[in-house]
């Protein structure tokens, strides 16, 4: 059964189409929601939590329709905003137990599954001082702790990476992975990156200006190329020409020489010429997609599976709201 | 061999009981409630209810103290007379306290977190408007209760009359509470900073006064005393005041007061007004600031 699934889901607002017609469906798992900012992203999780009432178009959440059951939807998600959302002045234990009662758990209850949840997002001595001295990323934390407190099907986390120094967001994507795969509990986490998905999502779907632009699985995103990235110590420009006259067809990129792969024999002229000029080569490898790129090359050729894409418009659009 | 290890008893999923809207409801009522008096909340949030509330003893105990030398009747402050008598601090309390409860929590965008579970709309407002009354009525009925107790230790004669004092001004003391955590939470409710929301619900209380005071003046100086009573509508203590002078039998204790059954009728409808008002205003703002 899909933990998400739309048909034809629309949502206009005086100025703006939030969502356009938005058909998808998604197992469970970790799931990607990728868009620029202003895409529909936000839009869409306030409908799924049954919050917003669409324009037009039907959607499921749990198997639990929207219009009918968004208290039952409610009862069984949990949701991280993007924004800013916590008091200053209450501790970060006094407020996730409060959230927890809020979600019904019984006062004891609410006070063990705070204790547990604070220690799993990694918040420990801090969390019995006020949230307003606290840094980003432990704000995030008490964020995250909040939407998981009452154990969850699925939670709705919102950009959880925004604002997050390198270190923060690596271990802000480690923790979705284990709430993925640990905690048994499907997330659908939104970006405007898509590398940091690669990382954690089993499945990613991308909308751009509320329409769907792809939704398949990461592996598809990410299949070999048949390029070969070429990094040696020194001497790149060299090699490049001595390749480029050997008949390959050589671009530089970065410090690395992109090599279209011709053949099996593409990786001994390579190897051969590296040894002939004496140079240290430190690595050749396959290049594999990157998801970036469909955003780069648009409508891509050939789809790894999920749902069919339907006819792409695809033009770069701003941020309205 | 012993071996020791140290177990990660990893993540463990929740199988209890999930309890329904009315626990949900009576929670977030406490949670305002304490909210209000500044409880599970630093220090010095609690220096101003809880100095206030201080304020608001010290007549009552030194009108019982006064009685216990003297023995005149005089001494003992009149049950109704007390809230209507102490306005200015009860309305500081309205000023300081209705944001923390109103606009706190719209300020720092905690409002979505709440209807993204199941909370409902209206059980919101309730809870905080049930937790505002019920702050604002304890702010009141502590201190009539302590000169009742005094009245009654001292052995101040006609005690059946005194009881029937006592419970008339309590249930005054609600409406009170009522008028005034209604108009208080929706003013707090649109002035997102605490500042602001302390300065307009003081001015709107200060404006009200002032301008039912001149209409009253001018009023009785053209001997037009069914004008200066109905005028007593526009001020929220006045207003009470017309429901216990005529429907609950207390002594007037403001300047002019709406004549007859129908003036506290009608006194008793503004009242009911302002506050089913109130809520519905405030569930619209709410509603509204679950979806930002």
């Amino acid at each position: 059964m899909p933990i998400i699934a739309t048909d034809a889901l629309t949502m206009r607002f005086p100025r703006v189409t939030a969502l356009d017609a938005l058909s998808v469906a998604v197992e469970p798992g970790v799931v990607g929601l990728v868009g620029a900012n202003g895409a529909g992203k936000s839009t869409l999780i306030k409908i799924l939590l049954g919050l917003l009432p669409p324009t037009s178009g039907r959607a499921s959440v749990l198997g639990l329709d929207i219009a009918r059951e968004g208290e039952a939807i409610r009862e069984r998600v949990g949701f991280m905003p993007e924004y800013e959302c916590l008091p200053p002045d209450v501790s970060a234990t006094e407020f996730v137990v409060h959230m927890a009662r809020m979600c019904g758990l019984p006062p004891t209850a609410a006070r063990e599954r705070a204790a547990d949840t604070l220690r799993h997002v990694g918040l420990y001595e801090e969390r019995y001082r006020p949230i307003g001295g606290y840094s980003t990323g432990m704000r995030q934390r008490v964020k995250l702790a909040q939407a998981l407190v009452h154990d969850p099907q699925l939670i709705f986390l919102d950009e959880p990476t925004n604002g997050l120094d390198p270190a923060g967001r690596d271990e802000m994507l480690d923790l979705i992975r284990r709430i993925g795969t640990e905690f048994g509990i499907s997330v659908l986490v939104t970006s405007h990156l898509l590398g940091e998905l690669e990382r954690v999502c089993d499945h990613v779907v991308i909308i751009d200006g509320g329409r769907l632009l792809r939704s398949q699985a990461v592996e598809a995103y990410t299949t070999e190329s048949g390029v070969l990235t070429v990094e040696v110590d020194e001497g790149r420009d060299e090699l490049g020409r001595r390749l480029y006259d050997a008949g390959l067809s050589v671009r530089p990129e970065g410090r690395f020489l992109l090599v279209d792969i011709a053949g099996e024999s593409t990786y001994d002229v390579i190897r051969d010429t590296v040894a002939e000029l004496e140079l240290r080569l430190v690595r050749m490898e396959q290049r594999r997609h990157r998801i970036e790129e469909v955003f780069a090359t648009g409508p891509p050729g050939p789809q790894g599976g999920g749902a069919p894409p339907p006819p792409v418009d695809y033009a770069p659009q701003g941020a309205p709201r | 061999m012993s071996v020791s290890t140290i177990h990660d008893i990893g993540y463990r999923h929740y199988e209890g009981r999930r309890l329904g809207r009315a626990y949900m409801t009576r929670s977030l009522y406490l949670h305002n409630l304490r909210a209000a008096y500044g409880l599970g909340r630093p220090a010095r949030a609690k220096v101003m209810p809880f100095l206030l509330a201080a304020i608001m003893l010290l007549p009552a105990t030194g009108s019982v103290a006064a009685f216990a030398i003297t023995k005149e009747a005089e001494a003992l402050i009149p049950y109704a007379a007390y809230a209507p008598t102490m306005q200015a601090i009860i309305a500081i309390f309205m000023a300081t306290q209705a944001p923390v409860l109103a606009s706190r929590e719209l300020r720092f965008h905690v409002i979505p977190l709440y209807f993204s579970r199941p909370v409902g709309h209206l059980d919101f407002v309730l809870a905080k408007l049930g937790a505002m009354v019920t702050a604002l009525f304890a702010l009141m009925a502590v201190p009539i209760t302590v000169l009742y107790a005094g009245a009654l230790v001292t052995r101040a004669p006609d005690p059946g009359e005194h009881l029937v004092r006592f419970l008339t001004a309590l249930v005054g003391c609600v409406l009170y509470a009522l008028v005034l955590g209604a108009i208080g939470l929706v003013i707090a409710a649109f002035t997102p900073r605490r500042g602001f929301g302390v300065a307009a619900v003081i001015a709107v209380y200060l404006v009200t006064a002032a301008f039912v005071a001149i209409i009253q003046g001018l009023a009785e100086m053209e001997s037009n005393w069914s004008l200066a009573g109905w005028a007593g509508l526009f001020a929220p203590f006045n207003l009470v005041d017309i429901v216990q002078v005529r429907l609950l039998g207390a002594e007037s204790s403001s300047i002019a007061i709406a004549p007859g059954l129908p003036g506290g009728l009608v006194a008793l409808a503004t009242c009911l007004g302002l506050a089913a008002g109130s809520v519905a205003v405030l569930y619209a703002r709410f509603r509204k600031a679950g979806l930002s």
